[in-house]
């Protein structure tokens, strides 16, 4: 049994201690907004925050993060008002969309860290996040964006 | 807004009886989409309906979208077309998915109904079924109205979900309206005389939002591999690493003994296991110890083949199919003043779509129906190989849609989908059957390699006068001859063909599919006649190639654009190229520099000039097409899939690299020429231009010609020392 916090909920699971967090908090808990891209920490879909850090899910075994603090995308903000959200939409930055949970997360970590990133520095946070559409540009415009307007 | 997860069987008697408001109904007959009466359809026996547009009281329109959604904005835009001519007030408008039902929501094609949201057809083939769909629901709107205040219905007009008597003042809200209106047994024929002129549209044109985004930023969107049923297992598949070939033998023992493992289930070319999780069946799948029977694809190495197709070109007993001619290419050649040959050649093409494929099957009790989620560029072929593969009739299987993780071609097939039902029955229980990422790409259907030649003759002007295009490679008519035709071009005497050779490969529809390769070879050919003639490349394919006015007009938009006779920074070239797909036609140029030690391409800037008719949604049509150009550049400059022994080498996106930011262009500009034109395929035009005008590009910077994409860092350095 493997105890922590998922968006300011205490939950615990009952999960092989070698599983890794995306499929806990997937497939046990049900939050599907964290995807499975590669499985191999190549892609950054699976991103979420633990302990205010974005890490990659697929990558990291839940019995790593007992007594950790797991934000989601689910748990980014209640209603979809995230700066970074609401400039995700104005940007209408997603096609596909399934690379973009990891794209919000990752990007959320480096504002929390950098409220005013230039351009460089936004392409050297989130170079690790594929997007197979290529929203790329729209990606950038849309951090900041939500720099900018906060 | 809201989706339909799931689409109700429905009663459909039922439904029209117990619907507050007016409800629409959809017909086919010869001349496309048309609507009936719910009346009507009631009592039409032979006529098969379902709600297509619902208009309650409260002025709620519920519009039901056949366009499947990968991220190119079908969902929203098909529907808004219908809105457009309806004239709803879009705000009011809530999106449901249409069944999976081609005979009543297919397009036209051909003789047959066709829901496939392929080939850039979505909008393009939708159009004008679904503009007199729209009017249809207007006009009965106006006659409602117009029978309440007793006025002809000719001196009334719409805005947005209102009828108004520009006489009176007066105005009736389509909610009104069907509160109490009547829906006539027979819905009044439009004519397409009666559509709305260009220039009173409010939504066509307009650029509104689309419809899944909001749902794309919070986690909520649904894709296949997020649904979840009561009881449901988890299934992973590994196939035969040779295509297509049966499982023998498997350690069955040893895998069924692994915690949580439920079942392993014999797929024609593979082994699924099925367990309580998924972790456990991805666990117990790479336990998996088969031996495979021998196929067709043992042994192929894609390397050596391409040496094959160069001797098979030229091999007199070669099954030759002709793919075009005109005039007599033979006589032209014989008679030129000057000849030009050159070969190309294009490795295979992984898709790489982010959601790794997989599909959730439930069946009935009985076991004589099934349900799937999936997310599909084809629901109606989906649901015929479901019901194929577990010997049902059509209407025994319901395919529930969902957003796709993109698709880019590979998933007007749902073969998965099969696999996901084969299981389900097999262990009689819900499954969600996911391949993992390394499966995805081992048992991919990948874009096939090919070879070309190229000729072509010039007469005493310089003119090209005759023109062989020859293409060798696994895929037919259908995967390896598309772009291969040139009506943008004036050459008056050509001869274009294929010869085939299969290998048991899984190939498949590639974005822009055949186009890429085809025009490579094309537009690198001409610009290598260009520069040998010293003529510019955009006033060669004027002069000597014969260029259409439609072509002229792209080529000479984008070199506005691009300022393409302008000087660039020091480091820096332009490389030029046109790009034809699915009716639409554009002209691109590239901006490129080249670190010379590495051997790696960056494209910095890229100018696309595009005909594509009437946009339905500029913005979004943008967006698809920044895609499309990224797609290219990632494919041209960092993706090469291989096999050796039979068997992919590539397993995952460590050694199949798709682009990352920091090699995005810095600058994407779009501009759609203005035309009245319907529309045309927008979905492909931003992908085949751009490995020809990196090509051109990389020889204006260096001298050296790239005659072999993708160009990898290798080739490239190769190409430099040539």
């Amino acid at each position: 049994m493997v105890s922590f916090t998922l968006n300011d909920k205490r939950i615990s699971v009952d999960a092989d201690p070698a599983t890794p967090l995306l499929w806990v908090i997937r497939d046990h808990v049900g939050l599907t907004g964290t995807k499975y891209g590669c499985g191999a920490g190549l892609c950054g879909a699976c991103t979420v925050h633990i302990n205010g850090r974005a890490q990659r899910s697929c990558q990291t075994q839940v019995s790593s993060i007992e007594g950790a603090k797991v934000v989601t995308i689910e748990g980014l903000s209640p209603d979809s008002s995230h700066p970074l959200q609401k400039a995700w939409i104005a940007e209408q930055v997603p096609q596909c969309g399934y690379c973009q949970s990891g794209q919000i997360m990752k990007a959320a970590e480096l504002l929390a860290g950098n409220p005013k990133p230039n351009r460089d520095q936004i392409i050297s946070h989130m170079d690790g996040n594929i997007c197979r559409c290529g929203t790329y540009n729209r990606i950038i415009a849309a951090v900041e964006r939500a720099s900018r307007e906060g | 807004m809201t989706i339909a997860l799931k689409t109700p069987e429905i009663s459909r008697r039922g439904i029209l009886a117990g619907l507050g408001g007016m409800s629409f109904c959809l017909a086919f007959g010869a001349d496309g989409i048309r609507l009936v009466s719910g009346a009507a359809a009631a009592t039409g026996d032979a006529i098969k309906v379902t709600p297509w547009v619902r208009v309650a009281p409260d002025g709620v329109i519920t519009i039901l979208t056949p366009g499947a959604e990968m991220g190119q904005g079908s969902m929203t835009s098909l529907p808004l077309i219908l809105a457009e001519e309806m004239d709803a007030d879009w705000s009011k408008v809530v999106l449901e998915w249409a069944p999976a039902e081609p005979e009543t929501y297919g397009y036209q094609n051909g003789n047959a109904r066709d829901m496939s949201i392929v080939g850039s057809r979505a909008v393009m083939f939708y159009f004008n079924q679904l503009r007199l769909a729209g009017a249809q629901v207007r006009k009965v709107m106006v006659a409602n109205a117009a029978a309440t205040w007793g006025v002809d219905a000719k001196t009334l007009r719409t805005e947005p979900s209102v009828v108004i008597d520009p006489a009176s003042g007066r105005r009736l809200t389509y909610g009104e309206i069907a509160a109490t209106g009547k829906v006539p047994a027979a819905l009044p024929d439009v004519d397409k005389s009666e559509l709305k002129a260009r220039k009173d549209f409010r939504l066509i044109g307009k650029s509104m939002p689309r419809r899944d985004i909001p749902l794309k930023v919070n986690g909520t969107a649904q894709y296949a591999i997020d649904v979840r049923l009561p009881g449901m297992v988890y299934a992973s598949a590994l196939h035969s690493p040779v295509h297509g070939n049966e499982p023998e033998s498997w350690n069955d023992a040893e895998i069924k003994a692994l915690p949580g493992v439920i079942a392993t289930v014999k797929l024609p070319d593979g082994i699924a296991v099925v367990a309580q999780s998924f972790e456990q069946a991805m666990g117990a799948r790479r336990t998996v110890k088969a031996a495979w029977k021998k196929g067709k694809a043992d042994g192929f190495s894609s390397v050596r083949a391409l040496d094959d197709y160069v001797k098979f070109n030229t091999d007199p007993s070669a099954k030759t199919d002709m793919v075009d001619q005109k005039g007599d290419a033979k006589a032209a050649f014989a008679g030129a003043a000057k000849t030009y040959r050159q070969d190309y050649f294009s490795d295979y093409s992984y898709h790489a779509q982010m959601e790794p494929l997989n599909a959730v099957a439930r069946l009935n009790e009985a076991g004589d129906k099934v349900e799937v989620w999936d997310g599909t560029q084809d629901p109606g072929r989906c649901r015929e190989l479901v019901a194929r593969t577990l010997g049902f009739k059509t209407d025994q299987v319901q395919v529930n849609q969902c957003l796709m993780g993109g698709g880019f071609g590979r998933r007007s097939l749902a073969d998965y989908t099969a696999e996901a039902a084969l299981v389900a029955r097999a262990v009689r229980r819900p499954v969600k059957l996911v391949w993992t990422r390394e499966e995805d790409i081992a048992h991919g259907m990948f874009r096939p390699q090919c070879f070309q030649s190229m000729e072509a003759a010039l007469d005493p002007s310089g003119k090209v006068v005759g023109w062989r295009h020859s293409v060798v490679g696994d895929g037919g008519m259908v995967l390896l001859v598309g772009g291969m035709k040139i009506p943008y071009y004036g050459v008056p005497n050509q001869s274009i063909e294929l010869r085939n050779i299969a290998h048991g490969v899984r190939i498949k529809h590639w974005r822009g599919v055949a186009h890429n390769f085809n025009l490579f070879a094309i537009e690198t050919f001409i610009d290598q006649m260009a520069a040998e003639q010293g003529i510019d490349p955009i006033a060669f394919r004027f002069e000597r190639m014969g260029a259409t006015a439609r072509t002229r007009k792209v080529f000479e938009a984008v070199a506005q654009m691009a300022d393409w006779k302008a000087k660039r920074p020091d480091g820096r070239a332009l490389g030029i190229s046109i790009s034809e797909r699915s009716g639409s036609l554009a002209a691109g140029v590239v901006e490129i520099s080249l670190n010379r030690d590495t051997g790696k391409i960056r494209v910095h800037k890229v100018w696309l000039a595009v005909d594509g008719g009437i946009i339905v949604q500029p913005e979004a049509a943008k967006a698809n097409i920044e895609s499309g150009i990224v797609y290219g550049i990632s494919n041209v400059l960092h993706e090469r899939l291989t096999l050796k022994d039979g068997i992919v080498e590539q397993t995952n996106f460590h050694d199949y690299n798709l682009m990352r930011m920091s090699d995005s262009p810095e600058e994407m500009n779009i501009t759609f020429l203005d035309s009245d034109g319907p529309p045309t395929g927008l979905g492909e035009i931003g992908t085949p231009f751009v490995m020809p005008a990196v090509a051109n590009a990389f020889f204006r910077l260096t001298g050296k010609r790239l005659y072999h994409m993708p160009f990898m860092a290798d080739r490239v350095t190769a190409a430099l020392k040539a």
